[in-house]
Order: structure tokens, then C-alpha cells, then sequence
């Protein structure tokens, strides 16, 4: 009875989004942050129409596999999860032995026309395993279980961190390790965890490539070598600051469009939203991005069963580390890995993951009444 | 477990990052604004010079001689340019270059920001190549210096680098005069030194100077002409022809050759180059031997007409033989010019000295550079020592055992033309007049031009030196190159010293020729060339005849017929 009382309340339009698997509030969110994504995105590539053209058709390609990734029930995730995991850690086996024969950094798989990055797929798999693997398990998770986490965890990161993609693995490792914390994980060994990842610090420095270690030198001290590896941070540096409280205005943005910034149009794209927007245009970008993740939060809270919880709690804050890593590069708070502002960045293939996230999101939102019955 | 109590925990987490998020930008955008500002400013306003147009340089009546025209730079950034660029190939087209080839320079340099690919293209093109809007190419004004008289004037105007910087001749010379001084403006530029914007201009730039040189352009033709042709007939290494105003001791013509185009520097820095006028010097021989005679007569120990007698036409001197042409026999001292009796010479020399004659060498400005200062000038040799053996005073008369660059035998000869005063000699246009300074007495002086004036005459050794409608006067030189073993028997420089017109002398003209072929003396060598240049200067610079033929009969005016 109660049920038919809810159902009835739904207005014919929140029934028809409802039927096509659409929650029109975060659509309503990503449509605005990509809007604002293409206007910043003009004015940072010297507006160029090409440019942005191509980002019109990657945008347009993600909100379909979103819409396809919402039409799937989370019970179907559930199942499939298993053989997607094991399949993408031996994908990543595959790039890690192809890039041992090429040279160099190796993320691209070729499979005839199509290229793509396994670590992308373990940016939705890591979360979505750990998922399954505790739904059923008594939470808090005990040490056990916990140890099976982070084993599971460990492949997929070490993987991806050699290739080296240190902004991904970090990605995965975040991902991962918010499953677990909102998994309920005792504060007593979240705070182990936290000392025992600040102890290895040391270990994991000896791992770090010549370049990763000299941004973290940079992230101190830019000044150190302006020209060569803080010349980046120095320059979203000035962007950022002398837009002062309002920006310069846009496309009026000089240290972008005299080339000093670099990557204005991808990794450092918020440092021009900084320089022409101000401090009060920044201020709008974070809290249209927090508004995107508050309704992901609230999504995974309405939540019915454990696993949707779990994952669409994850994948809103994979998001979230997402943008803050990226703003805190660009503003020289974290060192400088390769993570870009999702959505607003030039470039396709992490936008897809994320649109990809958001349709599992909107899967779990639209699909409760299902499952309840 | 509490899911919704960890989720409050979660959100607590995700605002305090928030938080420190908005902090560091207020902390960036705010705080630290003005001090990120001027960093940001400082990367992109550059002070940059504007460059000021360098003085043209004109000969004596007012003919462009060097000109500095505004042209374009163009330079590209390799790691920019698109190579499949659809306007890339009207682009190389523009430049001049083979698509294919520039393809590959740039495709070369792709590790490059910076390649200059013309520094001096036509503002027409330059002006085209930026319609083609090619990301990566940049142009930016230029001066471009061009000299229309071409390898005609090369050593007197000398030439400027890419920087507009004078390098050589004139142009270093008066290189401060002729160039401005540069302006400087603020502009916006981009990390990759182009300029975006022009924000003021902090300096006008000043224009350099003009100058007007001494050269008469027609008559330098005339000279550079006719020393290129005997040069060529003899197969000679090398030929210079200075002419020069007796009033004022300017330099009318300079010409060397061989020349170069200054407009189109190629090949090695070889000898072309030279200005041989001030920088080569040679041992004058016989033309030196106006100056012995002047000696001679000023010591009033001979006269013109006192006799000397040179048989047999030779004379043996510390074991060294001197001789003569021809036997003359007994000859004045008059004859002993025209004919060029180095057994004359040699005899008076031995009563006159050594001393005596450096002297009047000295003075007559041998042995230190002229006051035309020519940049790379040299000053010649002339020993002042006090003791000479008497084979060395004997060869001193005859132009050996020192050495003279042209121009200072224009000086020198220029000197007796004007009666006895030297003036500077100088290659810039005088508006006044040196009163000059008294070398020999003008009876002295005076009686020298006579003899000179015998040497063109029949019998002596410069007849070919006449010039129709004129006297003139001059001295042949026929001199053995010194090589590393002594004189070379085969090598000479033949020399023709002159003056025109004899009665007033107006112009000086010098003839060099080094190493002539076939033909080696003074007179049949050199001294056509300063016939033919002394003809066309004097006719030029219309100084009347005072040596007509008589009117005949049929050259009257026929009085018309009465109808």
C-alpha cells in the first residue's frame, strides 16, 4: 500500500526520466559544468573551433554511454563484476608486456581501430570489486577482510603505476580506499593505514621515477628551476593570482593566450578559469563540482542494498579527488601528476570513464523500485 | 553499522577539502594578487629597440651613393610550423626557397625556437608571407642597406653587417655619423618573442646622418672603367687609379680592381675585398724621382740645366751596378727626369744625401698614413735613420728601400701640383679650404712640374699620357716586385704619376698596376689609364683647354652668304 502511495506521487514527467533511467538533477548538473566547460575551454585553446568541435563530439559520445552504462541494473553489475575485474587485470598484464617490447610509457591498448587504457576500466572495476566483495560482509570490515581488500586493490595499482601513470593508480588506490572507508572502516585503522602509506613514503620515493620525484621537489620549491620543472607551477601560479577577485575577463586571459601557461587547455585548464574568472569564478567552478558530488552522495545514500551503496558512494568520490587533485596541482597544493579537471579538460578518454560513472550512478538511482519488488 | 553516521563523516572530510580549497585560492587570487601580477606583467612587457635609419651616403653632388631601405626579417619558430600546412609551399615560394628544400631545413631544426629564414625580404612579400597567417612565421621591419654603384664604389663605401653596423670602408669609417641612435618602445610578447601588442613608445628613434664624400661618381666610373680594362689587356693581378682636386686635396676617384658587389657579399674574404688605394704598399720606383729632383734643386746645388754626365750608362756602387735604359750620354738635370736616368739620380743623389732626400720624402707625406683616415690604412715605409751607405742613398733616389701605398703618391704628387703646399687629403666633401702647410719653395716646385711636363713630350718616357687639348705633366714608374729572395726579375709594378693641366694644375691622378703582363714599363702600361681617366675628368669638371692647335683656315667660322 505504501508502496502504491509513493509510486503515485511521481509526477508523469519524473516517471518518464524515471523509465529511461535519467536522474534529471545530476543531467541538469553535468549539462551546466560541461557548458561551462566548453566556454572556458574557447577561450583556452586561442578559440579555436576545431578544438572545441572535437570536445563538443567527445562530450556527446560520453552522455551516450552514460545514458547506456544507466539502462544497466546494478544487479547486472553485480554479476558481470568478477569476469570484468580478472579480465582487466590481465589486459593490464597484456599493456605492461607490449610496453616492455615498445619503449616508454605504455597505457594504449590497440585492438585494431580502437584504441583504449585498461587502467581507465579499473577506475570503475577497483571500486565496483571491493564493492561486491563486501556487500555481504559484516562492516565495519574486520583486519581479515581488510587484508583481502587491499590484495585485491594492489594489482590493478601496482599495474597502472608502472606503466607509469602515477595520476591514475593514485585514482584507483583513491577509489578503492573510499569503498573501504565508507565501508565503515574503524577509524583506529584508517589511522594505522594513514601511517603506515606516510612511513612507506620513503620506500615508495626510492620507487619514483627521476621526473615524478623532481615535481614533488617542484611542489616545494618552483623556484628552484623556473624554467625547467616549476616553470608549470610558477605559471598557474601568476594565472591564478592576478585574476584577482573578478579575472581579467574572458578571453582576456594573458598568460594563456601568450602561451605561457602550459597545457592551458588540458591538465592546467582551471588555472585559466582562475586568471579570467577570479576568485569568484573559481569559487562558482568548486561549488558547481561539490553540488555534483552532493547529489552523488545523496543518490548512494537513497541506496537500497549495500553493493549500490558502496559503489555510487565510491565512484562520487573518485570524482571528487578527481577535481580537488587537479585543482590542487594547478594551484600548487599537490605535486604535479597527470590528472585532468573532469569534464572541462581537452581530451577524451577519462571523460568517458566518468560519464560512465554517472550513468552507474543514475543505474542505482532509477533502479530502487526494481529491486525493492 | 551507522551507514548514514560514516556518511556525515565523509561529507565532513569532502568540505573541509573544500574548504582549503577556496582558502588557497582567496590565498592566491587575493592575498598574494598584486605580487603575482607584476610577476605576470614582468613575463610579458619587454622593452625592444626600434631601429633608426642610417644616413645615406652621397658623392659630392648629391647622388646616392648607399642607402639604407626598410625591408623585412623573417624568422620562424620550427617546432610551430605546420610543414602540411596547405600555404606552406606559397609561403617557401614567397621566400624564394624550394618547397622540398625549406621543408627539410625546418623539418632539420625541428628541436629549434628560432631560425632566421630571410633578413631581408621586400616589404611587398614580407607583407604576404603574414596574409598567409602560418603559425610559427614572423616578420619584423628591418633596414636593408643597397648600393646602387655597385662593385664600382665597394672600397670606398666598405659595407655593413646584418646588424647595420658598418664593417669596412666609409661605412666604418664615419660609422657613429651615419647611424642613428635606435629607439625603444614597450610591447606585450608572447613566451615565444613575438610581439602581440605595442603599448607606447618610450624613445623616438633618431635618424643617423647623411654624408657627402669627395667622389665624383662620373669620373669614378670613368676610372673604375678604364683600370678594369687594362687590367683585363694585361692580364695583370691587380689595378688601382686615385684622382684627386689639387685646390683642396679631395679625392675625386678611388677605384681598385678586382671589386666585389656589396650587394650581394658571397665567396671567401679574399683580396677582392681590399682597398688596395690606402692598404696595399709598393716600392714607387721612378715616380718617387719628381720628389730627388725637387731635393736636388732645393739644395741649390744643381740647377735644371746643369750637366751630368752618365756615360756609359751605367755605374757600379758599393759592388752593385745601377743602369740605364738606353746610354744618354751627358744630359741636364731636366733630361734626367724624361728620360729617367738612374745613373743621373744615383750621381746627385751622392752629392746631395741621403738625409736631404728622406726628408723631403717625410715631409711630402711618405712613411706615415694621410689624413684621409680609411679604416685598415697603412703608412708605407721610410727609414729615418741617420747613416746611409751610399748604394742605399743611390737607390733611394730612384724609389727603392721604401715603400708607399697609392694614395700617399696622390698626396705627394698633389702637393707639387699645388706649387709646394700639402693639404689633407680627404675623401668627405670640404666646404672649406686648408691653407695647408710649405714643403719646397714654389721656384722649386715649379721647375719640377716643368720637367714632369718634359716626360709627356716627345723623347721622353709618358707620351702615351697625353690627353688632347691639355699639357700634362707626370712621372712614369716601372718597378721589380721584392720577393723572398730579393728583386724579382719577372714580377713588376708599372705606375704612372701625373698632373693636368700643366700651366694650372687642377687634378692629380695616379695609375697602379700590379703585375701586368706581356707589357711591364710605366709608360705603356699605366700611363693610358691616366690618359684616358684625365681626359674624362677634366672634360667633366670642364677646365678649360690650354693646349688648342692653332685655328686653321678651314676651322673659321664661314660668314654667311649674301643673297
Amino acid at each position: 500500500m505504501n508502496k502504491t502511495a509513493k509510486k503515485n506521487i511521481h509526477s508523469m514527467n519524473d516517471s518518464f526520466w524515471n523509465t529511461i533511467h535519467i536522474d534529471l538533477t545530476l543531467l541538469s548538473l553535468i549539462t551546466i559544468l560541461m557548458a561551462v566547460g566548453l566556454i572556458i575551454l574557447y577561450s583556452a585553446g586561442n578559440q579555436s573551433l576545431s578544438q572545441l568541435s572535437s570536445q563538443v563530439i567527445r562530450l556527446g559520445i560520453a552522455l551516450v554511454v552514460m545514458l547506456i552504462f544507466a539502462q544497466i541494473p546494478p544487479h547486472k553489475y553485480f554479476q558481470w563484476i568478477p569476469v570484468v575485474f580478472v579480465l582487466g587485470v590481465i589486459l593490464l598484464f597484456a599493456v605492461d608486456i607490449v610496453g616492455h617490447i615498445g619503449k616508454g610509457a605504455q597505457r594504449w591498448l590497440s585492438l585494431g581501430v580502437v584504441r583504449f587504457q585498461p587502467s581507465e576500466i579499473m577506475k570503475l572495476a577497483a571500486p565496483m570489486i571491493l564493492a561486491w566483495y563486501l556487500h555481504d560482509k559484516p562492516l565495519p570490515p574486520s583486519l581479515k577482510i581488510l587484508f583481502f581488500s587491499i590484495t585485491m586493490l594492489i594489482f590493478p595499482v601496482l599495474l597502472v603505476a608502472k606503466q607509469p601513470d602515477l595520476g591514475t593508480a593514485i585514482l584507483i588506490l583513491a577509489a578503492g580506499a573510499s569503498v573501504l572507508l565508507l565501508a565503515g572502516l574503524g577509524w583506529r585503522l584508517i589511522a594505522i593505514a594513514t601511517g603506515l602509506v606516510l612511513a612507506s613514503l620513503p620506500v615508495v620515493w626510492y620507487f619514483l621515477h627521476e621526473f615524478q620525484r623532481k615535481r614533488v621537489i617542484t611542489l616545494f620549491d618552483p623556484e628552484r628551476d623556473p624554467l625547467g620543472s616549476g616553470y608549470h607551477i610558477i605559471q598557474s601560479k601568476i594565472a591564478i593570482g592576478s585574476g584577482g577577485l573578478f579575472g581579467k575577463g574572458w578571453l582576456s586571459g594573458t598568460q594563456s593566450h601568450l602561451q605561457f601557461l602550459p597545457e592551458h587547455s588540458t591538465d592546467f585548464i582551471f588555472a585559466v578559469a582562475g586568471e579570467e574568472f577570479g576568485f569568484m569564478g573559481s569559487v562558482a567552478l568548486i561549488t558547481l563540482l561539490l553540488a555534483i558530488v552532493g547529489r552523488g552522495l545523496y543518490i548512494s545514500l537513497q541506496a537500497h542494498d549495500t553493493f549500490s551503496r558502496l559503489l555510487a558512494g565510491s565512484i562520487t568520490l573518485t570524482f571528487f579527488i578527481c577535481f580537488f587533485v587537479n585543482m590542487s596541482m594547478v594551484s600548487g597544493i599537490l605535486p604535479v601528476v597527470g590528472i585532468p579537471l573532469p569534464l572541462v579538460s581537452y581530451g577524451g578518454t577519462s571523460m568517458v570513464t566518468i560519464m560512465a560513472g554517472f550513468g552507474i550512478l543514475m543505474s542505482v538511482h532509477t533502479h530502487r523500485q526494481l529491486i525493492r519488488r | 553499522m551507522n551507514y548514514a553516521g560514516r556518511f556525515y563523516a565523509v561529507i565532513g572530510l569532502l568540505v573541509i577539502a573544500g574548504i582549503c580549497l577556496v582558502l588557497r585560492m582567496a590565498d592566491l587570487s587575493i592575498i598574494k594578487h598584486n605580487f603575482l601580477l607584476k610577476q605576470g606583467d614582468a613575463r610579458m612587457h619587454r622593452i625592444v629597440s626600434v631601429p633608426a635609419h642610417r644616413g645615406m651616403i652621397t658623392d659630392r653632388n648629391g647622388k646616392p651613393l648607399a642607402v639604407s631601405a626598410q625591408v623585412n626579417a623573417v624568422w620562424v619558430n620550427p617546432k610551430l610550423v605546420p610543414l602540411d600546412h596547405p600555404e606552406f609551399d606559397e609561403f617557401a615560394k614567397l621566400l624564394g626557397w624550394a618547397p622540398t628544400k625549406l621543408r627539410h631545413r625546418l623539418f632539420q631544426s625541428k628541436n629549434k625556437t628560432f631560425i632566421y629564414l630571410n633578413r631581408s625580404l621586400p616589404p611587398g612579400q614580407a607583407e604576404a608571407i603574414k596574409n598567409l597567417d602560418i603559425p610559427g612565421i614572423y616578420t619584423e621591419k628591418t633596414y636593408k642597406r643597397f648600393y646602387p654603384e655597385g662593385d664600382v664604389m665597394a672600397h670606398i663605401l666598405g659595407n655593413t653587417n646584418v646588424d647595420d653596423a658598418g664593417q669596412e670602408g666609409i661605412e666604418l669609417e664615419f660609422d657613429e655619423w651615419l647611424r642613428g641612435v635606435p629607439g625603444k618602445k614597450e610591447v606585450i610578447k608572447d613566451r615565444l618573442g613575438q610581439v602581440v601588442a605595442e603599448l607606447n613608445t618610450l624613445r623616438q628613434p633618431r635618424e643617423g646622418h647623411d654624408l657627402a664624400l669627395s667622389i665624383d661618381s662620373r669620373i669614378q666610373f670613368i676610372a673604375y672603367r678604364a683600370i678594369a680594362e687594362t687590367v683585363e689587356e694585361y692580364h695583370a693581378k691587380a689595378g688601382t687609379v686615385i684622382v684627386v682636386n689639387v685646390n683642396n686635396g679631395e679625392i675625386l676617384a678611388m677605384a681598385n680592381v678586382p671589386s666585389y658587389n656589396p650587394n650581394s657579399i658571397t665567396g671567401p674574404r679574399d683580396g677582392r675585398y681590399r682597398n688596395r688605394a690606402v692598404t696595399d704598399t709598393f716600392e714607387p720606383g721612378s715616380t718617387i724621382k719628381a720628389f730627388s729632383a725637387a731635393t736636388f734643386l732645393q739644395s741649390g746645388k744643381f740647377k735644371p740645366d746643369s750637366i751630368i754626365d752618365t756615360n756609359p750608362g751605367r755605374i757600379t756602387i758599393d759592388g752593385n751596378t745601377i743602369s740605364d735604359v738606353h746610354n744618354y750620354g751627358v744630359i741636364t738635370v731636366s733630361q734626367a727626369v724624361q728620360h729617367s736616368s738612374n745613373v743621373a739620380m744615383s750621381k746627385m743623389a751622392a752629392v746631395v744625401g741621403a738625409q736631404q732626400l728622406s726628408k723631403t720624402l717625410f715631409n711630402s707625406g711618405f712613411g706615415e698614413k694621410t689624413a684621409s683616415g680609411f679604416p685598415g690604412e697603412v703608412s708605407g715605409t721610410l727609414s729615418a735613420r741617420q747613416k746611409w751607405r751610399p748604394i742605399e742613398t743611390a737607390t733611394l733616389a730612384m724609389g727603392y728601400a721604401m715603400s708607399v701605398t697609392p694614395l700617399q703618391l696622390a698626396q705627394g704628387y698633389t702637393m707639387l701640383a699645388a706649387g709646394g703646399i700639402k693639404r689633407p687629403i680627404s675623401i668627405v666633401k670640404n666646404e672649406r679650404v686648408n691653407s695647408g702647410e710649405r714643403i719646397l719653395p714654389e721656384n722649386v716646385v715649379q721647375e719640377v712640374v716643368k720637367m714632369l711636363g718634359l716626360v709627356t713630350e716627345k723623347e721622353g718616357t709618358g707620351t702615351r699620357a697625353n690627353v688632347n687639348g691639355y699639357r700634362v705633366g707626370g712621372k712614369t714608374g716601372t718597378a721589380y716586385i721584392a720577393g723572398k729572395h730579393g728583386y724579382d726579375h719577372s714580377r713588376y709594378i708599372s705606375s704612372f704619376a701625373g698632373i693636368a693641366p700643366l700651366d694650372k694644375p687642377q687634378l692629380v691622378c695616379i695609375v697602379v698596376v700590379t703585375e701586368p703582363q706581356s707589357q711591364h714599363f710605366g709608360g705603356v702600361v699605366a700611363a693610358p689609364v691616366f690618359s684616358k681617366v684625365m681626359a674624362g675628368a677634366l672634360r667633366i669638371l670642364a677646365v678649360p683647354p690650354d693646349n688648342l692647335p692653332p685655328v686653321t683656315v678651314e676651322q673659321q667660322p664661314v660668314p654667311p652668304a649674301k643673297t
